[in-house]
């Protein structure tokens, strides 16, 4: 039996099985059981960070805006969010008129369910994962369906014309920007030769963010996007369409929402910190898997400071801007970037400069750096000409008629 | 690998029902004092005019397809880059060539207008 420090999770579970076994319990139901205790505890493990979440995303909110924040409930108002969750467990839901009772109620749920799924793949260290599944990669990419789908849900079956109209908003933009996702995702599949999780941390040797920065950045951008915050919340534009898809919610429904926002991002930082920033892999990470969880939670923090900031910092894009950027620049550049990548690898390796010594991850590397660097650099000074959009000539003096229904009459 | 799907479902099970039980224990905690002016339909200051659940622009529609064929091609991608590093030279190639055919559909899609949002 391995040392708690060596495998702390596989050393939890040979206790309990043992422990299981002894009371005269069949292994299958014994494995059922581990599994429920395994997924409860990352599922509640998961939720209960989010009130974490909630307070430190506030916090520096606060201080990028001049304020100080949550100060009040506890030290540095760390309590804050506690105050807030057992508020808003005794507050009224309220169903609207005419809603659609089934998608109205399952879109909370969904969107929260969409958001955990993805923890249950993500390796946290060596051997800490939920599930070590092959094809990790796709799963994380349905489950971010599911989410796009709890949004489309809840826009629909509220009965409101704001609600509806973030669902709309969600139809065209959410969906756009899981093209360029799949994309930039494909190449640290091919770097790595494995849709598994895990197997692509310990491809990285060298980060992909290096080896592969624009499909990182792509990656990035989409993400952040996917998960519908500043500068890209169009569907639940405050100014526009009041809160967008969730209108109509109110009480904990609202409230899941809420965590699955903040969740989300949460979790595209990790997995932006999975794919491209190599993951649990440090020094020592390999003989300690809790250093590795570690190690991931750092640079996991570090990636969502950055979207805090983004959100702190940028103003919201229209929607046909959203479009634009997603259209005309990132998903060329993500098909760019992963043609490029596939060429220049297979061709390096042609040449003899595979395998893991120090020489061939130099030279690889650096090579993958300069396509991709090339590839931005051509790109901006391309898309920002082809892609700018037509002025309308603002002398008019006088509103132009527009014929919307020719033949209407 | 089983175990991994088992696990899998019941981290299913347990995702939907962790939201699920909270919002019925809120249900279940919070007042319910419902009004036929509490359940009407927010709108700006008014009462809300005619039907909610209408026919949609088209426009969306369109981006929904594009997003489809990309997507279903994207999926074909996804064994090809796993396999990526047993494949020969000109296997390699060939999947280049599909990636190719790829950046002909966006372009042929640009210049036919439709990525303009009207």
């Amino acid at each position: 039996m391995p040392g708690f420090w060596q495998d702390p999770i596989g050393f939890i579970a040979n206790l309990l099985h043992s422990l299981l076994i002894g009371w005269g319990l069949p292994a299958a139901v014994v494995d059922v059981i581990l599994s429920v205790l395994g997924a409860g505890a990352l599922a509640m493990g998961a939720m209960l960070f989010v009130i974490f979440l909630i307070w430190y995303e506030r916090k520096l909110l606060g201080r990028i805006q001049d304020r100080l924040g949550p100060n009040r409930v506890g030290p540095f108002g760390i309590f804050q969010s506690f105050a807030d969750m057992f508020k808003i467990f005794t507050k009224e839901t309220i169903t609207p008129q005419g809603a659609d009772v089934i998608p109205y109620n399952l879109a909370p749920i969904l969107a929260v369910a969409a958001v955990l799924l993805v923890w249950a793949v993500i390796p946290f260290g060596v051997n800490i994962m939920g599930a070590n599944l092959s094809v990790g990669v796709l799963f994380v990419l349905a489950a971010g369906g599911f989410g796009e789908l709890a949004i489309m849900l809840a826009g629909w079956g509220s009965n409101n014309k704001y609600a509806l109209m973030g669902g709309f908003r969600a139809v065209a933009m959410l969906v756009s920007y899981e093209v360029p996702m799949v994309l930039a995702l494909l190449v640290p599949v091919l770097l790595a030769n494995s849709l598994n999780l895990n197997d692509i941390v310990r491809a990285q040797t060298v980060p992909f963010l290096f080896t592969a920065p624009v499909a990182a950045i792509v990656f990035f951008i989409t993400q952040v996007a996917e998960s519908g915050r500043a500068p890209f919340d169009v569907v639940e534009a405050e100014s526009e369409i009041v809160a967008g898809f969730n209108v109509e919610y109110s009480g904990l429904k609202f409230g899941m929402f809420y965590v699955a926002e903040f969740l989300h991002a949460f979790t595209v930082s990790m997995l932006f910190a999975t794919l491209f920033l190599s993951g649990w892999r440090g020094p020592g990470a390999e003989q300690i898997p809790l250093l590795g969880v570690l190690y991931l939670m750092i640079k996991t923090f570090l990636v969502y400071f950055i979207i805090i900031l983004f959100r702190g910092s940028l103003p919201r894009f229209r929607i046909d801007q959203m479009l634009n950027l997603n259209w005309k620049v990132l998903t060329p550049l993500a098909l760019v970037a992963f043609f490029m990548t596939a060429l220049f690898d297979k061709s390096l390796a042609q040449l003899g400069v595979v395998g893991n010594d120090l020489g061939a991850q130099v030279i690889r590397t650096l090579v993958l750096l300069v396509v991709n660097g090339i590839i931005l650099w051509l790109g901006e000074r391309w898309l920002s000409q082809a892609t700018r959009p037509v002025r309308r000539d603002v002398r008019l003096t006088k509103p132009a008629v527009v014929d919307r229904y020719p033949g209407a009459k | 690998m089983l175990n991994n799907w088992l696990y899998i479902g019941i981290f299913f099970i347990i995702a939907l029902a962790l939201p699920g039980v909270a919002i019925f224990l809120a249900g279940v905690l919070g007042p319910k004092k419902s009004n036929a002016e509490k359940r009407a339909t927010y709108e700006c200051g008014i009462e809300t005019v005619g039907e909610t659940q209408i026919q949609f622009h088209a426009q969306y529609y369109i981006f929904a397809l594009i997003f489809l064929i990309f997507d279903v091609e994207a999926v074909f991608l996804f064994p090809w880059a796993a396999a990526y590093g047993q494949m020969s030279f000109y296997a390699v190639l060939e999947g280049l060539i599909f990636i190719l055919v790829l950046m002909g559909g966006l372009a042929y899609v640009w210049k036919k207008g439709v990525l303009e949002w009207k």
